[in-house]
């Protein structure tokens, strides 16, 4: 692939947009103080083409301008998809041809996150982004506990339903609660389980990085805009080769 | 003239429809009233104890309403109500005061019981002055409120702008908070700590740390209304104040509020049940309680009706949303609320792919409006179709706003176009400030032009919503899946509401919850019920 750079109305332009709030009051120094952060970000020229005040001493800007990086995309790493996407009814037939029985699958949000936003647009058959929840696939045993489980109650509930699969949402991301609550809950499945044992472990937010699932002790981390299709598919990818291996 | 024309339906409903909802919403919430009558819950006990005067926490944080009234259950049970044996403790020489008993019921010092007799009617008598102080101490911050506003003015113009602050630490939320009333807002909103609904105490004392908000406490409530007093008379309005008397200890948040002038509280009749898994006779009985002291207060509740919205479809859930409503004023007004206490809710959240979608929007919220056409709606913002494109989002917020100048909404919520992507940062507030200005600014008349046709698509949706409101009402009115239960408690366990199935017999807290005894007393329920 070769280096780009941002594209404003004419290839190679390298014009950006950028808004901002200093905390000075409105002022042709302050327009200059917007200039001069701007232009060391590496906007070059810089044009403020809207300033307002915005409470006592706060000022807030618009800045266009144009910047001279280039990017390389062969470098940027990313997580890509391991695995192939189902429709529901391949999924279903995948679990029964390896599995003979229905996958369950437990889900919930952990600690004091209140937020089931996450966990039912994956979990609830109303879905999302048009695609149906894992509710609705036949093979599947959807177990949801929603929100504000602790982390022993869904160890508990994993082992009473012979969980194949835990899904855990996190939403709150303050003092970074969504990264210790999931080395919490991951460390507590492998105490409870013998390695071979433990259920897939799948966390989900949008504030995680998917390429932490190794430090955070899961088997995958989902994030913002996953739809329920890539995470059905992910788990009878992984559970129903396992079995099979 | 304005007035025969408030009477006439904009949107062609026959008024025997209107009725017929409400008769429904009777029907159904009477027998759940009538339940509600016959229990008790360990947080109304202690909300009375709140309202005579004891505050205050352990070394370990634990509240002494929660010490003192364990140790009477522990006794006596909670089914005599805690009154009682405590007053009757008090006058056997057990404690000087409410504090003292309480730390000597902690250590285990004091032995309740039951008293009979000449006993029973001076403990009665003792706790029932207790508890008047605190009932009057509550009709003294309604009549500071009604004080203040009369002197310093009150919020200039209709909808009421509404603005959230939620930084977790209350020494941050109060610059916040004052901020954003000189920047425009009339309600000031504190969002709770993620996970106080669950917790079965109040914390105690001024917090700094709490997660996605700041927890509810009577010293945080009593700092954050000082400090908006101070702005209200620097800004020659009333800045009006709301929390939320939701969760485990509904009925002593409420009664906190009371106590330290808060101005509205969200206070739903279902919500609990549906999203947190709280026990619905548990909510039921402390949502009665705590809608009592709300309406004693003069305080304005806010329903959640919004919710419902952000789990199930916006078009296809409509109709929950009417029932809902329905639902929570017959409650509400069961309970002593006014009219103008009732900030029924509703939101923007219908998917803005969908076609006609303002159109649908406009019908449901001209709905709303004409079925309440004395409440003050509160009025909901856009979150489940907020992508993080924060630009479509701003078009998003200005049709929002559109609709609640178009209906005449009374407490606005501010949208975000940042919503779900950070908190508000000071140039969000400020741009969603300006939409709501321009709005109101260039459309806030128009429904002096504006009237749809009775034929047309807006009349034709408000008055099927209505139908299938109505529908689902005659359904819940005949749910039997429960024997021996109230159809609402039936509808509630077999999933009516949403996907969530709550069962009577589960959920939080229920093990906070007795049948009154004969001689059951509670000194609040009665001054709060025999001087409604």
């Amino acid at each position: 692939m070769s280096l780009i750079r941002p594209y404003g109305d004419t290839t190679g332009d390298g014009m950006v947009q950028l808004s901002f709030t200093l905390p000075i009051a409105h002022s042709k120094v302050a327009e200059g103080a917007a200039v001069q952060l701007a232009n060391k970000m590496g906007m070059d020229p810089a044009l403020v083409v809207h300033a307002k005040p915005m409470g006592e001493g706060f000022t807030f800007f618009v800045v266009y301008g144009r910047v001279n990086h280039l990017v390389d995309p062969s470098t940027v790493e990313v997580v890509e998809r391991d695995y192939p996407l189902l429709t529901p009814k391949e999924a279903n037939a995948a679990i029964k041809r390896s599995m003979r029985r229905r996958l369950v699958v437990v889900g919930g949000c952990i600690g004091t996150d209140a937020h089931t936003v996450g966990i039912d647009a994956i979990l609830n058959i109303k879905g999302f982004a048009g695609e149906k929840g894992l509710e609705y696939y036949r093979e599947l045993k959807v177990v949801n506990l929603g929100a504000q489980v602790s982390v022993p109650q869904l160890v508990e509930a994993a082992r009473e339903e012979k969980a194949d699969a835990v899904l855990v949402s996190q939403v709150v991301t303050q003092r970074d609660a969504h990264l210790l609550n999931t080395r919490e809950m991951s460390a507590a499945f492998r105490e409870a389980y013998p390695a071979a044992k433990r259920p897939l472990l799948v966390v989900g937010g949008p504030r995680f990085d998917e390429t932490m699932a190794g430090e955070l002790g899961v088997d995958r981390v989902f994030t913002r805009g996953t739809t329920p299709g890539e995470v059905a598919s992910f788990i009878v990818h992984r559970l129903t080769n396992r079995t099979a291996s | 003239m304005a007035l025969t024309k408030k009477r006439t339906s904009q949107l062609g409903i026959d008024k025997a429809d209107v009725r017929r909802a409400r008769t429904l919403a009777r029907q159904v919430g009477k027998p759940i009233v009538d339940l509600a009558t016959r229990h008790t819950t360990v947080s109304v006990e202690r909300a009375t104890l709140r309202l005579a005067g004891l505050g205050g926490a352990d070394p370990d944080g634990t509240p002494w309403v929660n010490r003192l009234a364990d140790a009477v259950r522990a006794d006596v049970g909670l089914e005599h109500g805690v009154s009682l044996p405590v007053w009757d403790a008090l006058l056997r020489g057990e404690g000087d005061d409410l504090l003292t008993l309480a730390q000597k019921a902690a250590a285990g010092s004091v032995t309740f019981r039951i008293p009979a007799g000449r006993d029973a009617t001076r403990a009665r008598t003792a706790s029932r002055k207790a508890v008047a102080a605190g009932i009057k101490q509550i009709d003294r911050q309604r009549a500071a409120r009604e004080r203040m506003i009369a002197k310093v003015g009150d919020a200039p113009s209709k909808p009421w702008i509404y603005l959230i602050v939620a930084t977790g630490d209350i020494h941050e939320d109060i610059p916040q908070a004052q901020a954003a009333a000189r920047e425009g807002a009339d309600v000031i909103a504190v969002i709770r700590s993620t996970g106080q609904s669950l917790l079965d105490f109040v914390p105690e004392g001024a917090t700094r740390e709490g997660f996605a908000g700041t927890y509810a406490t009577q010293e945080n409530f009593r700092l954050m209304r000082a400090a908006l007093d101070e702005t209200s008379k620097e800004l020659g309005r009333y800045v009006r104040l709301t929390n939320y008397a939701s969760g485990l200890c509904m009925p002593e948040i409420a009664t906190l509020a009371g106590l330290e002038r808060l101005d509205m509280m969200l206070n739903d009749s279902m919500y609990g049940i549906l999203f947190r898994d709280i026990n619905p006779i548990r909510t039921f009985v402390d949502q009665r309680f705590s809608r009592q002291i709300h309406a004693r207060a003069g305080i304005i509740i806010n329903t959640g009706e919004d919710n419902y919205l952000t789990t199930a479809d916006a078009v296809e859930a409509a109709h929950t949303v009417t029932t809902s409503q329905l639902l929570n004023e017959y409650f509400a007004k069961e309970a002593g609320l006014e009219d103008w206490q009732l900030g029924l809710g509703h939101a923007f959240e219908i998917d803005p792919e969908v076609p006609d979608s303002f159109r649908l929007e406009l019908a449901h919220a001209m709905l709303a409006r004409e079925l309440f056409p004395d409440a003050p709606l509160k009025w909901m913002p856009p979150t489940r179709h907020m992508t993080g494109d924060i630009f479509k989002g701003y078009l998003l917020d200005g049709f929002f706003n559109l609709v609640g100048a178009m209906t005449g909404q009374g407490i606005l919520l501010v949208g975000m176009m940042t919503e779900a992507v950070v908190t508000p940062w000071i140039s969000d507030r400020d741009l969603a400030l300006q939409n709501v200005r321009y709005v109101m600014n260039a459309a806030g008349n128009l429904h002096e032009d504006f009237h749809p046709s009775p034929e047309g698509f807006i009349a034709s949706r408000a008055r099927e919503v209505l139908g299938l409101a109505v529908d689902l009402m005659e359904e819940i009115k005949a749910d039997r899946s429960v024997a021996g239960q109230p159809p609402l408690l039936s509808a509630i366990a077999d999933g009516t509401f949403g996907l969530m199935k709550r069962p009577a017999d589960k959920g939080r807290g229920l093990d906070g919850v007795a049948k009154k005894a004969a001689d059951y007393y509670n000194p609040a329920t009665e001054i709060l019920e025999g001087e409604k």
